[in-house]
């Protein structure tokens, strides 16, 4: 590799963001095997394991029956016994059916055996509404997991996290479960050449402002940046901060954000009750509640199952317009 | 059901120092719970505790031929299984007083005993929770060139959950060194059998994914010996996964808070008659291999180990509150 290749940026995509970073961990660590429904020949339902069963064989790229508790179960007696497995469960929505296996197992066993079982299992699974396939295909239950003491939990929301976060989850002791969001696969950016590992314990502000702090992750991330920039159109200068990391919630970098702005819209496409926007709320209400110059507000998907009509499922869905009319009601018009 | 009482084939290799052997095993399982029972009586032990009294010779067969390096995944029934695979019995105790001496430092209890160093995965109290762990760790083994066993135990609750039969294909399929050993007392907590399986034996249900099976009388030591070592033999071979259906009866009630009022007195009357551990001392005595003082010395040591287990327990220390956080991530990390 020549220095000029190795500082250029190319464009890519998110799916080959995952992609790269899965084929690095494979090359890089061979306790590291990948294992799920169709991530071998078929290439993975969303195309990020395309190829790697041709470059690594089938015992390193295993197909799974679809058993999500066994594969899963599976993944954490593999991660116990010395491996270093990559359990992709297609979607969130199946994810339920292995529960059991990440909630009572993997996020368990260390504590119920004294410390002795440590489980480092990486769990990959798509998530998110916006594609049209209704009500069981969409669901967001990113808060589900982020409950679970335990488990990390992330959401990759760009390419350089959807590159960078895999070998770093790689290397935790413990379970790590990653978002990708379904809407995301396919958005184009660029990356660079010697793109790699990043932090998994922060999160980032995407851009900087200073009338109001949009928070958000995963597939409402771009969203925010979007009504950032329509808010920017009528002199209001929003900081948008991405999660990255919803357990463990990276407080530090809220409240300095909030203290700064004194004015905070929380986004989220889970429901909004019992939601992880909640939980960010109540951080910054218990720990800088004197620093806010206004209620804060939440942008979340309406209490409905997500239906398939797409007016009807943009409309259930946080948009940047909403996110926008939330910021109008703390600050009111400008300009 | 009443399992047959043919003597297994095994029976004219036993020898004294072997037959003894399988009799401390069980005596020493079984005068342990008995124990557990009183403690658990005045107190001294809380939370759930399933007794094993009844199911002894499944676990005293089946240990010994495992090694060291082979894995055992358990269920919340597992005092028993836990004692048989050599975790000593004073952090066994400890555990279920709650001491930070404990084999799990007092997190787990009765239910939840491990020893990593002795490849002893838990105690797993969801039911069928754990087979598809065993399934990882048989993996990962193989994965790593070794040619290690694991043995899953699991009841024949287990057998209706999604995730027996999840894991008896993907083992099957993926032709796993899993050796599955099913221990049908009869019950799921209160549920009879016939009650809760249209299909009796449990042993078609792997059979009907592939998986080589056998169904034995485990009131009999020997019988569970003799199967085990066919199924050991089998997997470490690399022929994949055996499973082994144990047909066993609990003695006592499912948990220290069962009335039972599902079974009659008779019956369980009946499976005592079969009692394994009574079972084997006649035939021990029947063949002169072993007589009463054998016996009463194997209960003296026992009891004395047991007087011993309950000291280190008495003795133990209570974990600090401060540490509660302690052991849900890793060290150092949050």
């Amino acid at each position: 590799m020549n220095t000029n290749e190795a500082v250029s940026a190319r464009k890519t995509t998110y799916r080959e963001a995952v992609r790269a970073a899965l084929r690095e961990a494979l090359q890089k660590d061979e306790r590291v095997f990948l294992m799920g429904e169709d991530v071998g020949k078929y290439g993975g339902s969303y195309a990020c394991s395309l190829g790697l069963l041709e470059e690594f064989g089938p015992e390193r790229v295993r197909d799974t029956p679809l058993s999500e508790a066994a594969f899963v179960g599976a993944g954490i007696g593999a991660a116990i016994a010395g491996m270093r497995p990559i359990v992709e469960i297609m979607t969130v929505n199946f994810s339920l059916l292995a529960l059991d296996q990440i909630l009572n197992n993997a996020a368990t066993l260390r504590h119920m055996s004294g410390g002795q079982v440590g489980v480092p299992l990486v769990i990959r699974m798509a998530t998110g509404a916006g594609r049209q396939v209704a009500a069981q295909h969409s669901h967001s239950l990113e808060n589900y997991y982020a409950h679970i003491p335990g488990v990390k939990v992330l959401a990759p929301a760009t390419l350089e996290d959807a590159r960078g976060m895999l070998w770093t989850a790689l290397q935790d002791p413990d379970p790590v479960i990653l978002f990708e969001h379904a809407t995301l696969y396919g958005v184009e950016g660029e990356l660079p050449a010697e793109a790699g590992a990043v932090p998994i314990d922060r999160a980032a502000v995407r851009r900087s402002g200073k009338d109001v702090t949009l928070i958000a992750y995963g597939g409402t991330m771009a969203k925010a940046l979007d009504a950032a920039r329509m808010l920017g159109e009528q002199q209001i200068d929003a900081e948008v901060i991405d999660l990255r990391t919803l357990r463990p919630l990276d407080e530090a970098t809220l409240l300095a954000s909030v203290a700064k702005t004194r004015r905070a819209v929380v986004v989220d496409e889970g429901w909004k009750t019992g939601s992880l926007a909640a939980e960010v709320c109540t951080r910054i209400v218990e720990k800088g509640f004197y620093d806010l110059d206004a209620p804060l507000a939440r942008v979340c998907t309406e209490e409905v199952p997500i239906p398939y009509a797409k007016h009807l499922e943009e409309a259930a869905l946080p948009q940047p317009s909403k996110i926008v009319d939330a910021v109008l009601g703390l600050v009111g018009p400008r300009g | 059901m009443m399992p047959g009482a043919e003597p297994s084939p095994d029976f004219l290799e036993l020898t004294r120092d072997h037959a003894l052997a399988l009799l401390r095993s069980m005596i020493r399982m079984r005068r342990f719970e008995e124990k557990c029972a009183e403690l658990y009586g005045s107190g001294k032990i809380r939370g759930f505790l399933h007794l094993y009294i009844g199911e002894e010779a499944i676990a005293a067969g089946v240990m010994p031929l495992l090694t060291g390096d082979d894995a055992v995944v358990s269920t919340y029934r597992e005092h028993g299984h836990a004692l048989a695979r050599g975790v000593p019995m004073g952090p066994v105790m400890a555990e279920m007083f709650g001491k930070v001496e404990g084999c799990s430092r007092g997190r787990g209890g009765s239910m939840h005993l491990f020893d990593v160093s002795r490849r002893f995965y838990g105690g797993n109290a969801i039911v069928a929770g754990g087979i598809p762990i065993a399934l990882g760790l048989a993996l990962a083994d193989r994965m790593q060139s070794k040619r290690h066993v694991t043995a899953c135990l699991f009841g024949d609750g287990a057998v209706a959950e999604g995730e027996f039969h999840e894991s008896m294909n993907l083992a099957a399929l993926w032709k796993l060194p899993v050796l599955f050993l099913c221990e049908n007392n009869q019950y799921a907590m209160g549920t009879a059998l016939e009650r809760h399986q249209a299909q009796l034996n449990l042993a078609t249900k792997a059979q009907s994914y592939k998986m080589e099976v056998e169904r034995v009388d485990a009131m009999d030591v020997l019988a569970v010996e003799a199967a085990t070592r066919r199924g050991v033999e089998y997997v470490r071979g690399g022929g994949g996964p055996w499973f082994i259906e144990f047909v066993t009866y609990r003695f006592r009630a499912h948990s220290a808070y069962d009335p039972e009022l599902y079974r009659t007195k008779e019956e369980v009357k009946q499976w005592k008659k079969r009692d394994p551990i009574a079972l084997f001392e006649s035939l021990l005595q029947e063949r002169g291999l072993a007589g009463g003082d054998d016996v009463a010395t194997l209960e003296r040591e026992t009891d004395e180990e047991i007087a011993a287990a309950i000291i280190f327990a008495e003795t133990g220390t209570l974990e600090s509150v401060s540490d509660l956080s302690k052991h849900v991530y890793a060290e150092g990390a949050r």
